[in-house]
């Protein structure tokens, strides 16, 4: 299954696009999922509320916000035999009892770190054992874990902190320690994931503090700060909700997914894979969605020419993530360089999409040649069994996946040519 | 109030298997939450039909001190994870409230049901506001306890487990709270 690089490119060039292209569109990529017009208009909210678009109908009413369980899914009670990867690759168990397992990242030693949003933790996962250490407690949605130097960087709601030689103290680890909190306590899209950059500064998206919202100055925007919280400065904007970027490891560019907003219809807009060409770019929101859909509510008056187009589609509402790219040399070539996203899954959206781990292929020039599904299994009969969250490759080259359904990590290995 | 609910876990520990089908620990309940889980106390919730997904979800958070309370913050510490689902699956079996006997003001409530239908409650909440997994039941529910808890999430002195509810009323003014509770508590 291939997603809409193709058409994408074409409509990129092209500079506009009306709402029929789109639609046939997606019906060519996805035959079975039938187009639902709004029969109904819905009564006007009043700007930036969260429902807005929202229909009446009982469709509509069957849709809401999924929370997974605060307590985690029993090792032997995970769904790992239904999981499926490509062949040769297989899927096991690397931690369970990591309660909403969210941002992953491994230390220099191996350790493995997790963090959280609906609960207060950040864990440790141990190299050799696997055991599960909780090493901070009592924050307020610590989604966001980095690692540089022997130090890891926490992102909580509102604030940046820091613990220092961690990896040596996981059994009476420091208090974290403050270092940036110039930031928005919105809880709508607050929760953040971060990362250190090639430029060996942190970067950190500030979400759109809701569904679809005004624009202002200090929200949907990624900044990035030096080591010691000095230096903040706005690197994008026009980004609704960034939950994973990373750099290529040969352009050194930063890609990065964002969340399309909820409401506007069963099939768009799709959430996006951007890529940053240069300091200060607007990737179009609230104005414009997936690079070619102008906002019913906020988009007049404006043009989806001048902002940056993505270079993939993601599926609409599917929420994709956390993203890695692949350096690693326990998978076959054709992985290398290729980038790993996670897709949490839809929640506004009657048949659920995403809820898997995909695969982007990039060309020469950094543009995407393919999005393939990888790691699937985790919807049944429309259900989520589990929901994955980051992606981390190992340093043995093997891929961590979290699910925070569940509370677990998942571990892929390639283990040979099985084809 | 807590030397009340001390004696009442005294009297229940000796009491022990008077109520078999009852989970042990569900007999500190009533002495807030009123009999049945209809609550005849001030900004306390009636619990009865309640979502169980929710309740665990709440009792968890009161436990880990995510979400805090003077009364029941201390009563969650001794609650194991199979308490929580004991506890939660036992509170949905418990009757739902009933509406009050004051139907209230046919105007207000008319006035108030265009706000809750603008304001789309029942997108989460259901038709019946009866909820559904980790989206609490609200019908009927004590209009005092309604109007603290709404006011909380929008000032975020009740962090929700997740941001739902910080989202919805960051548009919604205090004197619309007082409507939407006012409407929810009486709704039939």
């Amino acid at each position: 299954m291939a997603y809409r690089t193709d058409f994408l490119r074409r409509t990129a060039l092209a500079g506009f696009v009306g709402l029929i292209a789109i639609t046939a569109s997606a019906q060519e990529q996805q035959p079975a999922a039938p187009q639902q017009p709004q029969a109904q208009a819905p009564q006007p909210l009043p700007p930036g509320s969260a429902l807005a678009g929202r229909p009446d109908n009982p469709e509509a009413a069957k849709l809401a916000p999924v929370s997974s369980p605060p307590l985690p899914t029993p090792a032997d009670k995970l769904p790992t035999a239904k999981l499926k990867v490509p062949p040769g690759f297989s899927v096991e168990v690397y931690a369970a009892g990591v309660g909403n397992a969210r941002s992953l990242r491994e230390g220099a030693k191996g350790t493995v770190f997790v963090g959280s949003r609906t609960l207060d933790k950040v864990y440790a996962i141990t190299p050799t054992d696997h055991k599960v250490k909780v090493i901070a407690s009592g924050l307020h949605r610590p989604n966001g874990v980095a690692f540089k130097d022997g130090t890891l960087y926490i992102a909580e709601l509102s604030q940046i902190s820091k613990i220092e030689n961690i990896e040596d103290n996981l059994d009476n680890p420091a208090k974290p320690t403050v270092i940036y909190d110039d930031l928005p306590k919105d809880e709508a899209h607050g929760w953040k994931f971060i990362s250190i950059g090639p430029d060996n500064k942190l970067y950190i998206p500030i979400g759109q503090p809701g569904n679809n919202e005004p624009r202002d100055p200090k929200h949907a925007q990624i900044r990035r700060i030096n080591l010691d919280g000095s230096g903040a400065e706005v690197v994008a904007i026009g980004v609704r909700n960034t939950v994973g970027f990373d750099w290529s490891p040969t352009s050194k560019e930063l890609y990065f997914t964002d969340n399309g907003r909820d409401w506007m219809s069963e099939d768009v807009p799709e959430d996006k894979l951007n890529r940053l060409t240069k300091v200060g770019e607007d990737f179009g929101v609230p104005y414009c969605y997936q690079g070619n859909i102008s906002d019913p509510e906020f988009g007049w008056g404006h043009s989806c020419t001048d902002y940056t187009p993505p270079v993939a589609l993601m599926g609409a509402h599917t929420a994709t993530l956390g993203m890695r790219f692949y350096t690693g040399s326990m998978f076959p070539a054709e992985y290398k360089d290729a980038i790993f996203v996670a897709r949490h899954g839809s929640w506004n959206r009657s048949k659920k999409l995403g809820g898997d781990v995909v695969v982007v292929k990039l060309n020469k020039d950094g543009s995407v040649k393919s999005v393939t599904p990888f790691l699937t299994g985790f919807i049944a009969d429309n259900n989520y069994l589990g929901r994955p969250v980051d992606v981390q490759p190992l340093k043995d080259g093997s891929l961590l996946v979290s699910d925070d359904w569940n509370g677990a990590v998942y571990r892929v290995t390639y283990k040979g040519k099985a084809k | 109030m807590k030397k009340a609910l001390l004696s009442l876990l005294a009297v229940s520990a000796l009491a022990g298997t008077a109520y078999a089908a009852v989970p042990e620990k569900a007999e500190q309940c009533p002495a807030c939450h009123g009999e049945n889980g209809q609550s005849q106390t001030e900004e306390i919730p009636s619990l009865g039909g309640q979502q169980p997904a929710y309740t665990l979800i709440q009792l968890y958070m009161f436990r880990e001190k995510l979400r805090t309370s003077e009364r029941m913050s201390p009563i969650a510490q001794d609650l194991t994870d199979d308490d929580l689902h004991s506890l939660s699956d036992f509170i949905a079996t418990l009757p739902k409230p009933k509406p009050p006997a004051d139907a209230g003001d046919p105007a207000r409530m008319a006035a108030a049901k265009g706000l809750v239908d603008k304001e789309h409650c029942n997108s989460c909440h259901g038709a019946d506001f009866s909820g559904r997994d980790n989206i609490p039941r609200i019908a009927n529910q004590r209009e005092d306890y309604l109007l603290k808890t709404l006011r909380d999430y929008k000032s975020n002195k009740r962090a929700g487990y997740d941001a739902s509810m910080a989202e919805v009323l960051n548009s919604i003014t205090d004197t619309q709270i007082v409507e939407l509770a006012y409407y929810v508590a009486r709704v039939r």
